[in-house]
């Protein structure tokens, strides 16, 4: 199939529908529109269910309800609208069903903004509804990725009855870029043997999130743990650049990882040893790569666009052996490579230290802005 | 004189879908009611196989206890946005949500008036018991004015609390309702029309018509600190005054209905 240009959003919604998409409940939200509403022609077109819901809170049961049947299905939203989806997704989480989740995420918090930022990374990597559970998340950096990514995470969901969630920071969703659409897939048609389809072979089925036995529901938290532990050997997935020779790694993820790209390309052409690691999955973090870096470079540069919400992953692993520094924007200001490029020249002249925390040194550089 | 063959008719039996399990409700409690109507209706439908039932939060989120047959339970007041997402893939499968007041009216009223006013073809049966029976008793939108409760300790002072929501009226104004009654389960003949229009509710589903609610007036005798039978008497002197038992809305479609 050939290349074609395409809006991040509309490629999303495409490629869910090519792999398989059997129903869609959403609401409208900036910056993710455009995906529900790629959806609401192309889903009855094929005689697949969508529904505009009444807002993130009906969207994420309608979600939740079709996903009990062992359907393909989806929703999507940007940052204020996934904080309403956060209790389904526990709950959701708690009734091990699979189901795809999009967050275009946007300027926060509050009502923020409708740029592109990455504030919810501990939202959607390190919980955000209630209670033990984890969510596979895979942060696209082109809208070619976003569309690859699409068709993975429906497999991964039903593969390990979990939520995966899709994080997009604004520009991946709102960007047009050349991208190439997989070709439409049939839908599914085998039902797992746990669905709720009506008592019709015989067998009662009941799916609830509910156990009042405090010992048996431990059981089923560590049930969700040990898979959590196969997802983290079997998952991992992130791109490196330059890493072989690397002195010095920049480590960013989505938007921020591809304009750190840039900034490391120009970093080389002035004979800087320079690599990136860019996770694919920020859930399960890259955690051996990274391992394996901190024990040969020299020091690490972390650049999101956010307060440093990965960073805190990438300084467990690295634990002090090599020293971390920190670059961030926020409140939907994307970076630009030569911001990036200046960093990096800082880490490379030093002085660096393992002492003290990299967002404390960034904001301290920051004081004039901030006052 | 002795009879040698006494005639035999069985004229009353446990639906067989309804478990034969004690329940954890309260003496006096119409939930056991309300659940043997509704696994009457399934039965004589014979739609048992082919209905998927959505539990609520509150003392009914048991219910898929009582019922041998497929259910969901949802997050408090979300059953409705559930059925929708179950009805919309599964067309040809009836499904219906079992909720309180404070399910249904408070926490669930987003999801409750976004599922009529859509028309989803869902039936839902609507336990109104004045208050919060699960958490022990609280204030509910049901709650009566003057009623007293764990959290309106001098009774529903409607200066400072509100009014009681009432449900039926409400939702009888959305045009995708297409059936919206109240009853109530206070006595023997109002518990027979309970059941005649759970029927409906359930055959308006059948036919495509709409979405589909009952109301039903029950007792909660442990938090109301009443005997069943006291219990029974405050729903007809109390709480049918400020919610009429009535047909609400019967769209002119479900009106022709044969049963």
């Amino acid at each position: 199939m050939a290349k074609e240009l395409i809006k991040g959003n509309t490629a999303v919604a495409e490629a869910a529908l090519r792999a398989g998409l059997e129903a869609y409940f959403g609401y409208p939200i900036t910056p993710q529109t455009e995906l529900l509403e790629h959806l609401s022609a192309r889903m009855p077109e094929m005689g697949r269910p969508f529904v505009q819901a009444e807002s993130e809170l009906g969207a994420i049961n309608m979600v939740y309800g079709a996903a009990c049947t062992g359907k393909r299905v989806m929703t999507s939203s940007s940052s204020p609208g996934v904080s309403l989806m956060m209790e389904g997704l526990s709950y959701i989480a708690g009734t091990e069903v699979p189901m795809v989740l999009v967050d275009v995420v946007r300027g926060g918090p509050g009502l923020g903004n409708i740029a592109p930022a990455q504030g919810d990374y501990n939202q959607i990597v390190h919980g955000g509804g209630h209670g033990d559970y984890r969510m596979l998340v895979l942060a696209p950096a082109s809208v070619q990725e976003a569309v690859d990514l699409t068709a993975l995470s429906f497999d991964l969901a039903e593969k390990y009855r979990a939520i995966v969630a899709i994080l997009m920071d604004g520009s991946i969703g709102q960007m047009m870029e050349p991208a190439e659409l997989p070709p439409m897939q049939p839908l599914k048609k085998d039902i797992p043997d746990w669905a709720v389809r009506g008592h019709r072979n015989g067998e009662r089925h009941l799916l609830t999130s509910i156990n009042l036995d405090p010992p048996a529901q431990e059981v089923m938290n560590l049930r969700l743990m040990k898979r959590w532990q196969a997802i983290e050997q079997n998952e991992v997935r992130y791109k490196g650049y330059y890493l072989d020779d690397a002195e010095f790694v920049v480590v960013g993820f989505g938007t921020a990882g591809r304009v750190s790209l840039s900034a490391v390309r120009a970093a080389r052409e002035k004979g800087i040893k320079i690599g990136l690691l860019r996770p694919i999955t920020v859930a399960p973090f890259p955690n051996a790569v990274l391992d394996e870096l901190a024990e040969r470079v020299e020091a690490f540069l972390v650049v999101e666009m956010n307060s440093g919400q990965m960073l805190e992953d990438v300084r467990l692993v690295v634990r002090g052996r090599k020293p971390v520094e920190f670059f961030g924007r926020m409140g939907g200001v994307v970076p630009f490579p030569d911001e990036v490029l200046n960093e990096i020249e800082r880490l490379v002249k030093g002085p660096r230290t393992t002492e003290g925390h990299p967002r404390d040194r960034w904001l301290s550089r920051l004081e004039e802005t901030i006052g | 004189m002795v009879l040698k063959e006494v005639p035999t008719e069985l004229v009353y039996q446990r639906p067989e879908v309804f478990d034969p399990r004690v329940t954890h409700y309260c003496p006096g409690c119409t939930h056991g009611v309300a659940h043997r109507l509704v696994a009457e209706v399934l039965e004589e439908m014979g739609i048992v196989d082919n209905t998927i039932g959505v539990a609520s939060v509150g003392c009914s989120v048991f219910i898929y206890n009582y019922f041998n047959m497929d259910f969901v339970e949802a997050p408090h007041g979300r059953a409705p946005a559930m059925a929708t997402g179950i009805k919309r893939v599964l067309p040809d499968s009836m499904v219906f949500t079992y909720q309180g007041d404070g399910d249904l009216a408070s926490i669930g009223m987003g999801e409750i008036v976004g599922a009529a006013s859509r028309g989803e073809l869902i039936s839902v049966i609507f336990i109104n018991n004045a208050n919060y029976g699960m958490t022990g008793g609280q204030m509910a939108p049901t709650t009566l004015p003057g009623q007293i409760t764990t959290s309106s300790p001098t009774g529903r002072d409607v200066k400072r609390q509100g009014y009681p929501v009432q449900t039926a009226e409400l939702l009888s104004t959305l045009t995708g309702s297409a059936y919206v009654v109240r009853r109530s389960m206070h006595n023997p003949r109002e518990i027979r029309r309970a059941k005649k229009a759970i029927r409906t509710a359930f055959e308006v589903q059948k036919h495509g018509l709409g979405f589909a609610l009952v109301e039903l007036l029950s007792t909660c005798p442990t938090n109301w600190g009443m005997t069943p039978d006291e219990a029974r008497n405050w729903v007809e002197e109390r709480m049918l005054e400020y919610f009429p038992l009535g047909d609400y809305k019967v769209s002119p479609a479900v009106a022709e209905l044969k049963i």
